[in-house]
């Protein structure tokens, strides 16, 4: 027993922020950025928070799927960190849904979402589950260094949900995890105990571009075949690719290691940059709700981020009948 | 092929370059090549030749790393 997406949800901030905006605030353009990362505009919070943008993912999911929040019998937040450390984003998901199931988040950065599908997968295998909420947010606008124009004009916020429920559509998936922070690193605010001798470091995004790019084309190239593999699906039999958008130039150098046409990506990093968590599922939202994706199809997802972490999956869209 | 001629070679892959523009002494600035750019190059001539080039500041021209490609494959044999 794996599990099928019985729905999906998604929520972005109201405010976009164009590169010709960022290059009113900083020393930067709009050809600078766009030719180095793809990017045009992101979206960024102004008074939303994490949570709020969590729990309209999470109910726009249960109403595609039609499962009402008493129903869930967990719930997975990929984030790297909510609007509180404690309680978790997931306990306040849970409250502000009014279900009664346990709920805990977890950081695997931008591999969020396929880490929690993971354990998700382990919590069906146990016949633990029946209906599974994953909602992923973030808040990059809040871990970046303004300062640094090289990442923060990278990253946007937003939230993904998925609600999962029995099924035998995860056809295979992997994670991996390869610890290093030398490539992609914030560091945790550092308190104010008077017996610390720590250095009070400053909480904020540090990225080396050229490590994580190589690292991030390294791992598309290497885990898709894999999953592909374990799955027993061909590369030719792929419907449609959904990977972590963090660089369009990432995506176009895996492509082209991947051999699979261009026209199977799923691309939406123009307009939103890179999300963390949410980039996946938030691909996966805007795919479900403009049609594009037909029951039986096969699709291939994959993300790396900080950790190093990656995921990759391949999965059957709806193709097996729900139990409702 | 010369080690010069096989890094030539993984360069046109990616970006148009006239006969005999490319020398030792051209460096990624004048070629117009990103950071981005440079790291796809190191890993093209990776899989070319076998070998693994950690990114370096140093390696600001052609020659640096055509050279360094010799030395790393020199230590692997």
């Amino acid at each position: 027993m794996s599990f099928t997406i019985l729905g999906t949800g998604s929520a972005l901030p109201a405010q976009q922020v164009t590169n010709d905006q960022l290059s009113q605030i900083m020393d930067t353009s709009h050809a600078w950025i766009h030719s180095r990362t793809g990017i045009d505009s992101r979206p960024i919070c102004r008074q939303e928070t994490v949570t709020q943008l969590a729990l309209e993912a999470a109910r726009q999911a249960l109403e595609n799927a039609g499962v009402v929040p008493g129903e869930l019998d967990y719930i997975l937040c990929p984030t790297l960190v909510g609007d509180t450390i404690t309680p978790s984003l997931a306990c306040l998901v849970q409250e502000g849904l009014g279900a009664g199931c346990p709920a805990v988040d977890l950081n695997a950065a931008c591999s969020g979402f396929l880490y929690a599908m993971d354990l998700a997968r382990g919590l069906f295998a146990a016949g633990q589950v029946r209906r599974v909420l994953i909602v992923a947010a973030e808040k990059m606008s809040r871990l970046v260094d303004w300062r640094d124009r090289s990442t923060c004009v990278l990253f946007g916020d937003g939230a993904g949900a998925a609600v999962l429920g029995p099924g035998e559509d995860l056809l295979s998936l992997l994670v991996t995890a390869q610890g290093t922070s030398s490539p992609l690193r914030i560091a945790a605010p550092s308190g104010n105990c008077p017996y610390s001798q720590g250095e009070g470091g400053e909480s904020y995004l540090a990225m080396n571009g050229q490590e994580v790019y190589r690292f991030a084309v390294g791992a598309i190239a290497r885990d898709i075949p894999r999953a592909l593999e374990l799955a027993g699906v061909t590369p030719g039999q792929v419907d449609h690719l959904l990977l972590h958008q963090a660089n369009l130039r990432i995506l176009e150098a895996a492509q082209k290691k991947l051999g699979i046409p261009l026209e199977k990506y799923a691309v939406n990093i123009a307009t939103h940059g890179n999300l963390s968590a949410v980039s996946v599922p938030l691909l996966l939202d805007e795919m479900n709700r403009s049609g594009r994706l037909r029951p039986g199809e096969i699709l291939a997802l994959c993300a790396f981020g900080g950790g190093l972490t990656t995921g990759a999956a391949v999965l059957r869209w709806r193709g097996t009948p729900t139990d409702k | 092929m010369t080690t010069f001629e096989r890094v030539e070679a993984q360069l046109k892959e990616f970006k148009d370059l006239n006969p005999g523009e490319l020398t030792m002494e051209t460096t990624f600035a004048q070629l117009e090549l990103d950071s981005l750019d440079t790291v796809d190059l190191l890993m093209a001539c990776e899989e070319e030749f076998g070998i693994t080039i950690e990114p370096d500041e140093n390696l600001k021209t052609v020659g640096d790393v055509v050279e360094r490609i010799d030395s790393l494959v020199a230590q692997k044999q």
